[in-house]
C-alpha cells in the first residue's frame, strides 16, 4: 500500500528516558511528517523502556521529552474525555491515552498486538488516515469538524418557550441515550473506508450527532437533519463496514445509530 | 525540487497514512462482497455475449461453447459458484443489517455463518461439480 522508506533502523538515542523497575523495551514506531523538510512520511523508530501498566501516550509524552522535542501529537486531558489524541496504533483508531501497553505485548489484547510470546514487540503509530497530515501525528480537523456542524447539532425547537424544563420521559430519553456519548475524537470518521476514498462524506460521527437530535423528543429539527443527511454526501454512502463501531473508544453502536437514520429517512418515522 | 525555504508549504498535503487498516471483519465481508459482485458481473456480461450469438449464429455459438469444455474452464466455474454464493449470502446479510434492528448486534455472528454455510455448501458442491467435469472431459460417452 504505503510505500514509505523505512527510516534507519532505531537510530534514535533513547538512554535517557528513565526506566522504571518492572519495563520492558519496546519498539515504537511512529509516522513522521515535517512539513518544513519532508514531502512524504517516512516511519522512525524509538525502543523505549515500557511499563505494561503504561499508556501509548506516556511513551510518545516520553519520545517527545527525552528523544525529541520535534515530535507533534494532540492530547489534552490524557483519561479519554477530550477526544484529541485519536491515532492509529498498530493498524486501528485508538485513544492513545486508553491503550495500555500490556495490551499490545505478547498474545495480550484482541487484534491490538501482532507480536507473540519471546519475540520483541513492536508498536506502530500513525495518524489517523483521510484527513490532512499537518505534522507527524497531527491532522487538520477542519473538514471533520465541518462535517459536524453542518448536521446542526444543538436543540431546535419552534413555538413558544416552556416556563419550566423541558419535560422527557426515561424511555424517551434511551431512545438517544447511546449517541451522546461521542467526544468528536473522529476515530469513527477516519475509520470508514467510505470517508477515506471521498473525504466530503459527511461520515460516522457526523451522523452520531445528528441522531442524538433526531431521536431527541425535545427537539423539532429532525426533518431539516434528516433533509440534509439525504444528501449525495450522506447516510446513503455508508456500506455498513462497521469499522466505526470497531474504532469508537467511547462504544457507541456507530452503524447501528446510522442504519436508525437511514430507516428513519424511508419510512419517514423518527 | 521541493525547497526548504517555504516552511508549512507541504503541510496538509499529505494523506497517506500508516500502514493497512485493520478494519472490522465487516469492512474485509464488504470488500469481499464489492469483488464478488464485480466478478458475477464481468461474468454476466461475458455470458450475455456468447448467449446472444446464437442469435447471430448458431455454429459459432456450438464454436465458442466448446471452447469452455476444458479444466481450467471448470475450475473458474467452481469459483463463480462460490463468489456468487458468496455474494448471495452476505447480500442477505448486509439486507439483515439495513433491516432488522438487531441486524447490527448480530453482524459477525452472521458473518461467521455465511462463512460456515458457504464451507459447507462449497466443499460438495465442489466436488461433485469437478467430478462432473472431469467425466465429462476425459470419461468419454
Ligand atoms: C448476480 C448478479 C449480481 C451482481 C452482478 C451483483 C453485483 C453487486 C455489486 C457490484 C455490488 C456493490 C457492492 C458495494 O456496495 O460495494 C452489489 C451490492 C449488493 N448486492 Fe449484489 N450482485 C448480484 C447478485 C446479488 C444477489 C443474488 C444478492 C442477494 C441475494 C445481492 C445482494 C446485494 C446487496 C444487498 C448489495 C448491497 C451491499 C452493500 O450495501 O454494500 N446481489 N452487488
Ligand atoms: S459502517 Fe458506514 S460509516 Fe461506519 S465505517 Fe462503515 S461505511 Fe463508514
Ligand atoms: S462516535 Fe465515537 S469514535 Fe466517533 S467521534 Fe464520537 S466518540 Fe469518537
Ligand atoms: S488525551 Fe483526551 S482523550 Fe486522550
Amino acid at each position: 500500500m504505503t510505500a514509505v522508506v523505512e527510516g534507519t533502523a532505531n537510530a534514535n538515542d533513547t538512554s535517557q528516558i528513565p526506566a522504571p523497575d518492572g519495563s520492558v523495551t519496546v519498539t515504537v514506531k511512529i509516522q513522521r511528517f515535517n512539513p518544513e523538510v519532508d514531502s512524504e512520511p517516512h516511519w522512525e523508530s524509538y525502543d523505549v523502556p515500557a511499563l505494561p501498566t503504561d499508556r501509548v501516550l506516556n511513551l510518545l509524552i516520553n519520545i517527545k521529552g527525552y528523544v525529541d522535542g520535534t515530535l507533534s501529537f494532540r492530547r489534552s486531558c490524557a483519561h479519554g474525555i477530550c477526544g484529541s489524541d485519536a491515532m492509529q496504533i498498530n493498524g486501528i483508531n485508538r485513544l492513545a491515552c486508553k491503550v495500555l501497553v500490556k495490551d499490545l505485548l505478547a498474545g495480550g489484547g484482541r487484534r491490538a498486538g501482532k507480536t507473540r510470546q519471546g519475540k520483541p514487540t513492536t508498536i506502530t503509530v500513525a495518524p489517523i488516515k483521510g484527513l490532512p497530515v499537518m505534522k507527524d501525528l497531527y491532522v487538520d480537523m477542519e473538514p471533520f469538524f465541518e462535517a459536524f456542524r453542518a448536521v446542526k447539532p444543538f436543540l431546535i425547537t419552534y413555538g413558544n418557550e416552556p416556563t419550566n424544563e423541558r419535560i422527557q420521559s426515561p424511555a424517551d430519553r434511551e431512545r438517544f441515550d447511546d449517541t451522546t456519548k461521542c467526544i468528536l475524537c473522529a476515530c469513527c470518521t477516519t475509520s470508514c473506508p467510505v470517508f477515506w476514498s471521498d473525504g466530503s462524506y459527511f461520515g460516522p460521527a457526523a451522523i452520531v450527532n445528528a441522531h442524538r437530535f433526531i431521536f431527541d423528543s425535545r427537539d423539532e429539527g429532525a426533518e431539516e437533519r434528516l433533509d440534509i443527511l439525504n444528501d449525495a454526501e450522506g447516510v446513503w454512502r455508508c456500506r455498513t463496514t462497521f469499522n466505526c463501531t470497531d474504532a469508537c473508544p467511547r462504544g457507541i453502536q456507530v452503524t447501528k445509530a446510522i442504519q436508525e437514520v437511514k430507516r428513519a429517512l424511508l419510512f419517514k418515522r423518527v | 525540487m521541493p525547497t526548504t525555504a517555504s516552511p508549512p508549504a507541504m503541510a496538509g498535503t499529505s494523506r497517506r497514512s500508516g500502514t493497512l487498516y485493520i478494519g472490522d471483519p465487516g469492512m474485509w465481508s464488504w470488500v469481499a462482497h464489492r469483488i464478488t459482485g464485480v466478478l458475477t458481473f464481468f461474468f454476466l456480461f461475458v455470458h450475455v455475449l456468447d448467449t446472444a450469438l446464437v442469435r447471430v449464429s448458431p455454429s459459432a455459438y456450438n464454436a465458442v461453447i466448446e471452447t469452455y469444455k476444458t479444466p481450467l474452464v471448470a475450475l473458474l466455474e467452481v469459483g463463480l459458484v462460490g463468489a456468487v454464493l458468496y455474494h448471495a449470502l452476505n447480500g442477505i446479510r448486509v439486507m439483515l443489517v439495513d433491516f432488522w434492528s438487531k441486524g447490527p448486534r448480530y453482524q459477525r455472528p452472521m458473518l461467521w455463518g455465511l462463512i460456515g454455510v458457504w464451507v459447507l455448501v462449497m466443499v460438495p458442491g465442489a466436488f461433485f461439480m469437478l467430478q462432473r467435469a472431469a467425466t465429462e472431459l476425459f470419461g468419454g460417452h
